[in-house]
């Protein structure tokens, strides 16, 4: 009897599961037929599938969106950032966690403290002073991203480290090692999971990023979601057009989650909890 | 590794060089700047708490303040109870369980700027369509009005983020110990009862956690905020951190945004404090 009804039951879940799932789908759903459809096929219907498919929306946006310039420049920035974060901050979290004392506490409590300092607090004056020493540009935004995104990379590297044994430091010293080659040798290969949600949340934090972006970067330097916005704004209701920009915009992204959806939802997960 | 010896400094340095340089130094800066008259160009002349005095005059900025505190109460409120019903959903037996979480998670990915575009779309045309179809009005003009527009952004943000708390329920969900459960079912506990005494109070660092995200993201949103109603009809959908963002960058009125931003600052760290403190006191020992 009992197993009978939840097994009724499971039945239900399943059908609830999969109709959330169209719903959450939908929106892409749109998104793609309509980018297929004229402008008046639009506007005699939205839902149904295009009655010829127009590839040609979509090679204009491409082409619109100067593409593949777009793509390299989101790949080098967001690359180049997450690259130092990940160097830097594993070193500071290392230092930190070796050396347990007053300074070292207060510099960590400083590191995640700064976690809480809403951007738009620190807007001004930083696109201000980076303006005055010419440094509103790519190499510019990167360091910007290491200053925000190293307290929470230190935060859970510090976790990290503190549960891998001294005695390795140690053993690896006493073989003749000095802290550089300790740490990178040793320790860093050991910090690999810590490492892949680090790199996850910061991929998915700074490849998104428009507001920074937007206040530094000029069109030929723009990241795709910046190329985005100012592709948008010339094609104001040319729907088509702009689901076509749209769809292109999201392929990378798309194409990431599919081969690394494990790491990414672990490292989420890993994230939150630590 | 000693805090006086060549290494530990050396391994320190670049990252707290960055946090001077784009976070600590434009803080004391910031905050120093809100008391001037500062536009951007010249130096400014200190003008004491004026800035502070006219945006609590200032209307717009107090209906964005509104606006984003009602905004920020909905979505958490919304977010936790999809996020908590989605993980209780996927971490039964059933065998769409990975595929659905990888579904519910899929916009996080995407960010908020493209999905704003995509969701002014459906809102625009295809609720217009639909509402045509229907004969509901009531679906016809979204983001046209006030009302809509602040639903919007809602709906925009719940089915964006639901998949995130998703995962931070799923995590803790997963960290219950099942004998608990068991115990309570032998016990003859209904489901409601279970959920009530057993899984909510365990669930309680999982509130603190998607709380804390929830409320801070809420209160902080932009790119979505741009996207979507791109703050109209006349300003009526605008946000704090899009009032700031115009404040100073198209006005160039800095000193004045700068002074907004201090404001906002407060805001944000007292809740952030209050809630985390108030979370963890309610939170069980295990």
């Amino acid at each position: 009897m009992r197993g009978n009804r939840e097994k009724k039951n499971l039945r239900w879940l399943e059908v609830l599961g999969i109709v959330l799932g169209l719903l959450w789908l939908a929106p892409f759903y749109l998104m793609l037929v309509n980018a297929f459809k004229s402008k008046s096929e639009i506007f005699q219907g939205v839902l149904g599938l295009p009655a010829s498919f127009r590839f040609e929306n979509f090679i204009q946006a491409f082409d619109d969106l100067d593409f593949l310039q777009s793509l390299f420049n989101s790949i080098m920035i967001t690359g180049l950032s997450i690259l130092i974060i990940i160097l830097f901050s594993s070193m500071a979290a290392y230092a930190l966690s070796r050396n347990k004392s007053k300074l070292s506490t207060v510099i960590l409590f400083t590191f995640v403290g700064a976690m809480l300092i809403p951007f738009q607090a620190v807007m001004i004056p930083l696109v201000s002073i980076f303006g005055q020493v010419n440094m509103l540009n790519a190499g510019g935004l990167i360091f910007m991203y290491l200053g925000f995104g190293c307290s929470l990379a230190i935060f859970l590297y510090h976790g990290a480290l503190n549960s891998i044994p001294q005695a390795l430091d140690e053993a690896a010293i006493i073989d003749g090692a000095n802290r550089f080659q300790l740490f990178w040798l040793v320790i860093f290969p050991l910090l690999k999971p810590i490492t892949i949600t680090v790199g996850i949340l910061n991929v998915i934090w700074i490849w998104n990023d428009y507001l920074l972006p937007s206040l530094i970067l000029s069109e030929e330097t723009a990241t795709i979601p910046l190329k985005m916005y100012f592709f948008f704004g010339e094609y104001t209701k040319q729907w088509p057009l702009a689901l076509a920009g749209l769809t292109i915009a999201i392929i990378p992204v798309i194409i990431f989650y599919f081969f690394a959806q494990k790491q990414i939802i672990k490292g989420v997960s890993e994230g939150a909890v630590k | 590794m000693k805090n006086r010896s060549l290494s530990y400094w050396l391994f320190l340095a670049p990252v707290m060089i960055s946090l001077i340089l784009v976070v600590a130094v434009p803080f004391i800066y910031g905050f120093v700047f809100s008391f001037t008259n500062w536009d951007g160009l010249s130096i400014g002349r200190f003008v004491g708490l004026e800035n502070y005095v006219s945006l609590v005059q200032d209307e717009e900025f107090m209906n964005a303040l509104w606006f984003t505190i009602k905004f920020a109460v909905v979505t958490v409120l919304l977010l936790n109870v999809f996020g908590l019903g989605l993980a209780l959903l996927v971490t039964r037996n059933i065998k769409t369980n990975n595929l659905l979480r990888t579904v519910f998670f899929m916009p996080n990915l995407i960010g908020g700027l493209i999905l704003g575009f995509i969701w002014q779309f459906i809102f625009v045309n295809v609720f217009d369509q639909i509402g045509t179809l229907l004969g509901a009005e009531s679906l016809q003009g979204w983001l046209s009005t006030t009302q809509t527009g602040f639903w919007g952004m809602v709906i925009l943000t719940a089915w964006q983020m639901a998949g995130y708390i998703m995962i931070i329920y799923i995590a803790y969900l997963q960290s219950v110990p099942m004998d608990l459960i068991e115990a309570s079912k032998i016990d003859g506990a209904n489901a409601f009862h279970r959920f009530k005494n057993v899984l909510f109070p365990l669930l309680a660092p999982a509130f603190t956690v998607s709380m804390f995200l929830t409320l801070s993201t809420g209160f902080k949103i932009y790119d979505q905020n741009l996207s979507l109603t791109n703050g109209g009809p006349f300003n009526s959908t605008q946000m704090l951190a899009m009032d700031i963002v115009r404040t100073a960058f198209s006005d160039n009125q800095m000193a004045y945004a700068q002074a907004k931003a201090v404001v906002f600052l407060m805001i944000v760290a007292v809740i952030a404090l209050a809630q985390v403190y108030y979370n963890k006191k309610k939170e069980v020992e295990m």
